[in-house]
């Protein structure tokens, strides 16, 4: 990645409040966002005791409408978008020809000839190409809303009674996976019982101009609940503890999609997509290596590419690593041979000098506790 | 932003407090403000010695790996263990409960080249721009 000045990161429209808030921002995929407030920790246990807030508008929004959406939707996305009805949303990914990740996403339906995208920040520009360069001949129009939309993440299991007192939809007919149209403290938006966070929550989409002030209502009736801004360093711990993949860590465009784990969003039997001989080659080979949970048994801090061991031997490298708040121990992914896969494996993970015994646990590190029905 | 005027510091933010030729070493409020939540401390061994200007150990936020710089020379007679299952103790209380080591100094020369109070303060506000 190339250096970023300030001068050329852009903000969200919450960019003033996290200010106020006295939140530490940083550079990330080319925005300026808060790292933490109060602190990555307090901040952890905050969404998994009660419920946080989080500036998520730096993902993108893109829209896909017309007579051919659903056909290049699905001729874009390894999941099967038949699977979904409207209102509801699906995780997916796009690959390429050859199988590598372009990236993972959700697709929401609003009706067969009427979707939107929400997609990593790092990507958007490029997945909006992507689309684009495929949709050739597809009747339908494109649009990258990601300007002018904004999005909030309300998680953890005080979400749906603070929210609900902000919106006029009756949010426990939500049900996971789900979304509404509804109008949140009188703005026009839409909700989602989705995140990122293995808690009960919702991700918030509104129109860039409203986010501010809604975020302000949400602090207010937030207080009962002692409702805590969160920054993107407990957004990476919270969703590591969940063993969800991170872009750009765990899958990119070189990475074989079945051997991170995701074999059930890609649906190999599905109408023609983008990739799927490739990825069919790739099932019927067999996975030459696997994506594991590693949780550290002696104190350290596991991170990105730290070498990890058995007996000695090189094994792999953690793809992600971080301090878990709720086990009070470090964990970390990591690709290895199927050999070394199996939960309660002991290895080691080298941290500066020292080999850290660590043992294979199985994902997640910590139970959901998204309301599935 | 506290900083005890009893107490001399370098540009990388450790403070140390002299009591006759020994010393007490830790990281300033501004450092653990800086580095956030504190999940790990690598302390040096008892007994070894540690060079002024030289890295002693590691302090770990859960975002950052930093080096600790010794202000001064000298013997290691007392590490702090506490900090090796509470190690937020730098963070809540970074100028008693969260020190870091004990050295018996070996050159109190090395004190000469310090930042007192004052000129840390104007170091970390330079900072802050």
């Amino acid at each position: 990645m190339s250096p970023e000045t300030s001068s050329s990161l852009q903000t969200t429209p919450l960019i003033f409040i996290h200010k106020e808030l006295k939140g530490k921002l940083i550079p990330f995929a080319g925005w300026k966002m808060p790292i933490q407030f109060q602190g990555v920790i307090r901040e952890h246990q905050c969404v998994r005791d009660g419920v946080g807030i989080f500036d998520v508008s730096h993902m993108g929004e893109i829209e896909i409408q017309g007579p051919s959406a659903k056909s290049l939707v699905q001729k874009l996305m390894t999941n099967d978008i038949d699977s979904i009805q409207d209102n509801q949303a699906l995780y997916t990914l796009m690959c390429l020809d050859n199988g590598g990740v372009v990236d993972d996403l959700l697709v929401h339906r609003f009706s067969e000839d009427h979707y939107f995208l929400c997609v990593n920040a790092a990507n958007t520009e490029k997945d909006f190409q992507w689309i684009l360069k495929n949709a050739g001949s597809f009747d339908v129009a494109i649009c990258n809303n990601s300007q002018e939309t904004s999005q909030l993440a309300l998680q953890g299991k005080h979400s749906e009674v603070l929210l609900q007192k902000l919106c006029d939809v009756s949010l426990s007919e939500i049900r996971y996976y789900h979304f509404k149209k509804a109008k949140i403290h009188n703005f026009t938006g839409i909700i989602a019982r989705t995140g990122y966070t293995g808690e009960d929550g919702f991700e918030v989409y509104l129109r860039a101009g409203d986010a501010e002030n809604v975020f302000r209502a949400m602090l207010e009736v937030g207080k009962e609940f002692d409702l805590q801004p969160i920054g993107l360093g407990a957004r990476d711990t919270l969703r590591m503890e969940m063993g969800y993949a991170l872009y750009g860590n765990e899958i990119n465009e070189e990475s074989k999609p079945f051997e991170a784990g995701l074999g059930w969003v890609i649906k190999l039997d599905k109408q023609g997509f983008i990739g799927q001989a490739a990825l069919r080659k790739q099932k019927d080979a067999g996975n030459s290596r696997k994506l594991i949970g590693v949780r550290l048994l002696d104190r350290g801090v596991p991170r990105p590419h730290y070498r990890v061991l058995k007996n000695g031997a090189l094994v792999g490298e953690l793809t992600s690593g971080t301090f878990s708040p709720s086990l009070n121990t470090g964990i970390g992914l990591c690709y290895v041979s199927p050999e070394y896969a199996e939960p309660g494996t002991k290895l080691e993970v080298e941290i500066r000098k020292l080999s850290v015994p660590a043992e294979v646990v199985k994902l997640p590190f910590l139970p959901t506790r998204v309301k599935k029905d | 932003m506290e900083v005890p005027q009893d107490l001399k510091y370098t540009q990388e933010h450790e403070w140390i407090r002299v009591d006759g030729n020994k010393a007490v070493i830790g990281i300033s409020e501004f450092a653990q403000d800086q580095l956030g939540d504190i999940v790990f401390v690598e302390l040096p061994e008892v007994g070894s010695q540690i060079d002024q200007g030289s890295p002693f150990g590691v302090v770990e936020s859960v975002k950052t790996v930093s080096d600790l710089y010794a202000p001064a020379g000298g013997k290691v007679i007392s590490a702090n263990k506490d900090l090796e299952t509470n190690p937020e103790k730098i963070n809540n209380a970074p100028y008693e409960g969260g020190w870091i080591v004990e050295i018996e100094l070996s050159n109190e020369k090395d004190l000469e080249s310090l930042l007192d109070a004052d000129a840390y303060n104007e170091q970390c506000k330079n900072e802050m721009e």
